[in-house]
C-alpha cells in the first residue's frame, strides 16, 4: 500500500546540500509492523515525514493506496493525512489549553465532524485506552505515558490505515515506554500498518520487519 | 472545520493569554469609544447650535446694503459707485405687506458711555422695540424703547445688565441721565441678565431708538434691517417682496443682500457636520493603531504557537483552516473590543449629558456602525499577514521546535 521508488530529499543548509534521502525505494504492505533504526542524522525522520505526507521528496515517486501522491495540492495532501495517516511524536505535541478529550478530537474538529459524533468516538477510545478518569484533564496534569496515550488516541481517532511513530518512547521511562509499544502493537494486530522510528534496539527487534537507514540509504531490510 | 469550532478555538486561544488579550481589547475598545464619544459630542454641539438658531425664529430675513453676488456688470459697479444706503424709509416701506410680521431697523457702533466720572466703551445699538421682541430680550426694570414714529430721535436708552452695573453699581438707574457720545440720554430700562444672542453679549449693550443712533453716529444709513415674516412657508415670497420694494425705491437697482436665518442655519449645519466627521476620522486613526497592535501581537502569538500550528497541519488541517482560525481570532478580538468600546462610549456620552444637560450626546447611528465596521475591518486586514505567515509554516520545522 505504501510504495516509495527512488526517493531523494536534499536540504540546502548554508549553501551546502545535505542529502537526507538518497535514492530510497521501499514498499510496505497493509498491516505490516516495521521499525526504522539507524544513527542520528541518518534520515529516519525524513523518511517517516515523506511517508506521512508532511514532506515532499525532490525526486522519485510515492504512491499511497495505489494513488500517486508526489504532486498533490495542499488541500488534497491535508485530506490524505486526515483520512489515512496517524502521527505519533516523541514530544507528544498536545495542545496545553485543551483537555484530553479535546486533544483527542482535534483531527475530527479539523475535518468538520459535529461535536456530538466527536464525543461518541472519543469516549469509546478514552475508555479502551484506560484514560476514563482523565478525560477532562489538561496535558500538564497527565503523566508522560498518559500524554502519549492521548496522542495515540488522537492519531487513531480517524481510523487511519497507517500509524507513524517517531521515537514514541524517546521521552518516556522504560516501563511506560513498554506500555506504549504494547498499545501500538495491539493496534497493529487490529490491522493498522505500524511504522516506528526508534533508537532502542530492544523495541526495534520486536517489529516484524526491521529497516536500517545509514546516510540516507537503506543499509539493511529484514523483509520486503 | 465548522464555524462554531473555529470560534471556540479562537476563544480558547485568546483565553490562554489573558493579559495580552486584555491589552488588545483595551486598545480596540478605546478606539471605538473615542469614535462614538467624539461624534456624539460633535453631533450634540451641532444640534445645540441649530436649536439655538431655530429659537431665534427661522422666518427671520436680514437685509444688508450692497450686493454680495458677483453682479459685476451693473452700471453702478461699472462707474465705481458705492451701493446706496439703506434708510429708515426703506425699512418702513418693507413693512407694507401682509407677509410681514414685524420689522426692526438696525444701526450699531461703539461709543463712550459716561456717568459721574465712570466711563466705558460700549457697543450701541440703534433700533426699535420690535428688535427686543424678535430676539426675545426681556426687560428687568423699567420699560422697553418707546413705541412711536421711528424718526423721532428721543434721547433715551435701555442698558444691558453689565453696563448698568458698571455705570451705576447698585444705585437705581431708571430716569437717570448718562452721556453717550456727545449727547445726554435718559435711562428708561435695564435688560434682564440673560445669554448671548448672535455674536453680541446682550449684557454689554446699550440700546437706543434708531433715529437717535443715526444722530449719534452721524449717518442716515442703516447697518441692516431685520424683517420677520408671518410664517416660514411664505419666506420666498417675502424675500421677493423686500428686494422688489427696495429696488423700487432705489431706481430699479437691486442693491441689497438678503440673508435668511435658514441659510445661516444650513451653513452652520454643514460646518458642524464636517467638523464631526473630521473628529470621527481622527478618532478612527486610533482604531487603526489598535489594528497594528493586533497585528504585532498576533505575529508574536503565531511565533509562540508554531508547534500547535504545525500539529494542526499534520492532523489534516489545510492552509485555509489555519488562515481561518487566526483571522477568526482577530475578528473575535475586534468584535468584543468593539462592543466594549460601544458600551464605554455610550457610558461616556451619558456621563457628559449628565454634566451638560442641554447637550444631546447620543452618538448618531452611522457613527456607531462606522466605528464597528472600522474595528472589524482593521481586525481583518491586520490579521491577514500573521495568518498568512502561519498558514505557510512548514509543519516539520514547526513540530521540530518544541
Ligand atoms: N529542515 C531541514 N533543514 C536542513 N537540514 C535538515 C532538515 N531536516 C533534516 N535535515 C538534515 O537531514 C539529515 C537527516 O535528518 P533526520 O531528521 O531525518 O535524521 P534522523 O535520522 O531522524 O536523526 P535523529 O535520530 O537524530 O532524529 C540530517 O543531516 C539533518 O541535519
Ligand atoms: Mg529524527
Amino acid at each position: 500500500m505504501i510504495e516509495l521508488i527512488d526517493i531523494c530529499r536534499t536540504f540546502a543548509v548554508g549553501g551546502q546540500e545535505v542529502r537526507a534521502m538518497d535514492h530510497v525505494s521501499l514498499t510496505i504492505g497493509a498491516g505490516e509492523y516495521l521499525s526504522i533504526m539507524g544513527p542520528s542524522g541518518s534520515g529516519k525522520s525524513t523518511l517517516l515525514n515523506i511517508i506521512g505526507l508532511l514532506d515532499t521528496p525532490n525526486s522519485g515517486t510515492y504512491s499511497l493506496d495505489g494513488r500517486d501522491v508526489t504532486s498533490l495540492r495542499d488541500e488534497e495532501l491535508a485530506a490524505m493525512r486526515s483520512l489515512k495517516i496517524g502521527f505519533i511524536f516523541q514530544f507528544f505535541h498536545l495542545i496545553p489549553r485543551f483537555t484530553a478529550t479535546e486533544n483527542i478530537e482535534l483531527p475530527l474538529m479539523l475535518a468538520g465532524v459535529p461535536i456530538k459524533r466527536r464525543r461518541e468516538r472519543s469516549a469509546a477510545l478514552i475508555d479502551s485506552f484506560g484514560l476514563g478518569n482523565r478525560r477532562h484533564h489538561h496535558p500538564d496534569e497527565l503523566s508522560g505515558g498518559q500524554r502519549q496515550r492521548v496522542a495515540i488516541a488522537r492519531a487513531v481517532i480517524n481510523q487511519p490505515a497507517v500509524l507513524l511513530a517517531d521515537e514514541p518512547t524517546g521521552n518516556l521511562d522504560r516501563s511506560s515506554g513498554a506500555e506504549i509499544i504494547e498499545l501500538l502493537e495491539e493496534l497493529n494486530q487490529g490491522g493498522q500498518t505500524l511504522v516506528i522510528v526508534t533508537h532502542d534496539p530492544e523495541i526495534g527487534e520486536r517489529a516484524g520487519r526491521r529497516v536500517r537507514v545509514v546516510d540516507g540509504r537503506l543499509a539493511s531490510d529484514s523483509g520486503g | 472545520m465548522r464555524p462554531l469550532d473555529t470560534v471556540r478555538y479562537g476563544l480558547s486561544s485568546l483565553g490562554s493569554n489573558r493579559v495580552r488579550t486584555a491589552l488588545m481589547l483595551l486598545a480596540m475598545s478605546i478606539g471605538v469609544a473615542a469614535v462614538v464619544l467624539l461624534t456624539g459630542i460633535g453631533n450634540g454641539a451641532r444640534l445645540y447650535i441649530v436649536d439655538k438658531f431655530a429659537a431665534l425664529g427661522t422666518n427671520l430675513v436680514i437685509v444688508i446694503p450692497g450686493r454680495s453676488e458677483t453682479a459685476n456688470n451693473t452700471p453702478a459697479t461699472l462707474i465705481g459707485e458705492t451701493p446706496r444706503d439703506l434708510t429708515l424709509e426703506d425699512a418702513l416701506a418693507t413693512m407694507r405687506s401682509e407677509l410681514v410680521h414685524r420689522v426692526a431697523p438696525l444701526n450699531i457702533g461703539e461709543l463712550n458711555a459716561v456717568r459721574q466720572g465712570r466711563e466705558r466703551q460700549v457697543p450701541v445699538l440703534g433700533t426699535t422695540a420690535a428688535f427686543l421682541d424678535i430676539h426675545h430680550l426681556n426687560i428687568a426694570r423699567g420699560a422697553s424703547l418707546p413705541e412711536e414714529d421711528w424718526d423721532i430721535a428721543r434721547p433715551v436708552c435701555v442698558l444691558g445688565s453689565k453696563v448698568y452695573q458698571e455705570l451705576f453699581g447698585r444705585e437705581p438707574a431708571l430716569g437717570e441721565l448718562i452721556r453717550l457720545g456727545g449727547y445726554r440720554c435718559r435711562v428708561v430700562g435695564v435688560l434682564a441678565t440673560e445669554g448671548r444672542s448672535l455674536g453680541f453679549d446682550t449684557q454689554e449693550l446699550v440700546i437706543v431708538p434708531v433715529a437717535f443712533a443715526q444722530m449719534l453716529f452721524n449717518t442716515s444709513g442703516l447697518f441692516r434691517i431685520l424683517v420677520e415674516g408671518k410664517d416660514l412657508q411664505s419666506l420666498a415670497r417675502l424675500k421677493k417682496h423686500i428686494v422688489g420694494t427696495i429696488a423700487n425705491r432705489h431706481y430699479g437697482e437691486e442693491d441689497v443682500t438678503i440673508i435668511t436665518q435658514d441659510s445661516i442655519l444650513a451653513t452652520f449645519d454643514k460646518i458642524l457636520r464636517s467638523m464631526t466627521l473630521t473628529v470621527a476620522g481622527i478618532a478612527a486613526i486610533s482604531l487603526v493603531v489598535a489594528g497594528i497592535l493586533i497585528m504585532n501581537v498576533m505575529l508574536m502569538s503565531v511565533a509562540q504557537r508554531t508547534a500547535e500550528i504545525g500539529l494542526c497541519k499534520a492532523l489534516g488541517g489545510t492552509r485555509g483552516h489555519i488562515m481561518m482560525m487566526l483571522v477568526c481570532e482577530a475578528l473575535l478580538l475586534s468584535t468584543i473590543g468593539g462592543i466594549l468600546g460601544l458600551l464605554l462610549g455610550f457610558a461616556g456620552a451619558w456621563g457628559i449629558a449628565q454634566i451638560y444637560p442641554e447637550l444631546t450626546t447620543t452618538p448618531p447611528l452611522w457613527a456607531v456602525a462606522a466605528a464597528m465596521a472600522v474595528a472589524l475591518g482593521t481586525g481583518l486586514i491586520f490579521s491577514l499577514l500573521p495568518a498568512g505567515r502561519a498558514a505557510r509554516l512548514d509543519p516539520i520545522r514547526a513540530l521540530a521546535r518544541h
